[in-house]
């Protein structure tokens, strides 16, 4: 009985106090995707900075490749900008750009006044509607969709070097790119 | 040369028609989040906005947020009411793309289970201890006063 005195109040606060941490060491702002080994929606946007030109996702199919999203009013993106310059030298995949809720003269703006272009090419959703079917809710985030059009990755907030080689990179390495 | 003309009528005709339709599908297909449709439409969107999560404020609904993402979703909802969708079938919609987070009320599934079961353990582990400890109490009571004791106690009652 007193071994139970001391051992119950003992044993609610190991538990506790597991949870607490657990939820400490949880970002909240990450919303895990519900999109993963989704099919990765399709969409027809046009290409930024070429008007008669348009994209959807179909037309990769068969290849792995990332959908980065960002805007020109995004401010992570531009602490996420090298990392991405860095990637695209490297040329593994295709890294299309999805331009969220912007104008497209501020997105090219953007993109010469930040260091340049490292996207394959980008498409503009202007009025954020394919976005939404995306599960986008911030920018920058990046989808890696593989060699069935699905979506088998999300990263959520800026991608800096150390996350494209421990978490990009693992998983294009993962569908064969 | 009439002939040619006719056919010329004629396509012009069908041109306008394929143009006046072009309009109509563009106008029935046109998202526009900002503009308010009918009361009834309204007051449901209103309803359904209270209990959808905003995920970029997180901690408010999309009813009570401004934030782009948020005006947008309601917009989507307004779409989806006057296209005559079911909540369910709104919900299901925001679900498979922003995952239960969306829904302010979680639902009752495997993984949400400790939520809701979860106050009503600790309130029956309560209970137990509670009970557990009124009846020792009882227990003590019951052979404490007794014989001699018993009598002394009545007396001084008295």
């Amino acid at each position: 009985m007193r071994a139970l005195r001391f051992g119950i109040p003992l044993l609610i606060f190991a538990l506790l106090a597991f949870f607490l941490w657990r939820g400490l060491s949880r970002d909240p702002r990450e919303v895990p995707s519900a999109l993963i080994d989704k099919p990765a929606p399709a969409f027809t946007l046009p290409v930024l900075g070429a008007a008669d030109k348009k994209f959807s996702p179909a037309e990769y199919r068969g290849k792995v490749w990332l959908l980065n999203v960002w805007g020109s009013w995004c401010v992570s993106c531009v602490v996420e900008h090298p990392a991405l310059i860095t990637l695209a030298k490297a040329n593994a995949v295709p890294l299309v750009g999805f331009n969220w809720k912007d104008k497209p003269d501020s997105a090219a703006a953007w993109l010469a006044k930040h260091g340049g272009d490292p996207y394959t090419f980008s498409v503009a959703d202007i009025d954020g509607r394919a976005a939404i079917d995306y599960g986008v809710y911030g920018a920058p985030e990046t989808f890696v969709i593989d060699r069935e059009g699905v979506i088998r990755y999300k990263f959520i907030g800026p991608l800096d070097d150390r996350a494209i080689a421990e978490k990009i990179i693992p998983m294009l390495k993962k569908l064969g790119a | 040369m009439i002939l040619a003309i006719r056919l010329a009528k004629r396509c012009v005709a069908m041109m306008l028609l394929l143009v006046t339709a072009g309009i109509v599908i563009a106008q029935t297909g046109t998202y526009n989040p900002d503009t308010p449709a009918d009361a009834a439409t309204e007051a449901r969107l209103k309803e359904l906005s209270l209990e959808l999560r905003c995920l970029v404020c997180q901690n408010q609904t999309i009813a009570d947020s401004n934030a782009d993402l948020a005006v947008d979703l309601r917009g989507i909802v307004r779409a989806q009411i006057l296209q005559g969708k079911t909540d369910a079938e709104i919900k299901t919609y925001l679900v498979s793309r922003y995952g239960d987070f969306v829904l302010y009320k979680p639902p009752m599934q495997g993984n949400t289970a400790m939520l809701w079961i979860g106050p009503f353990g600790l309130l029956a582990i309560g209970v137990i201890i509670w009970w557990m400890i009124g009846r020792k109490k009882k227990g003590v009571a019951e052979t404490a006063i007794s014989g001699a004791d018993a009598a002394k106690a009545k007396q001084l009652l008295e």
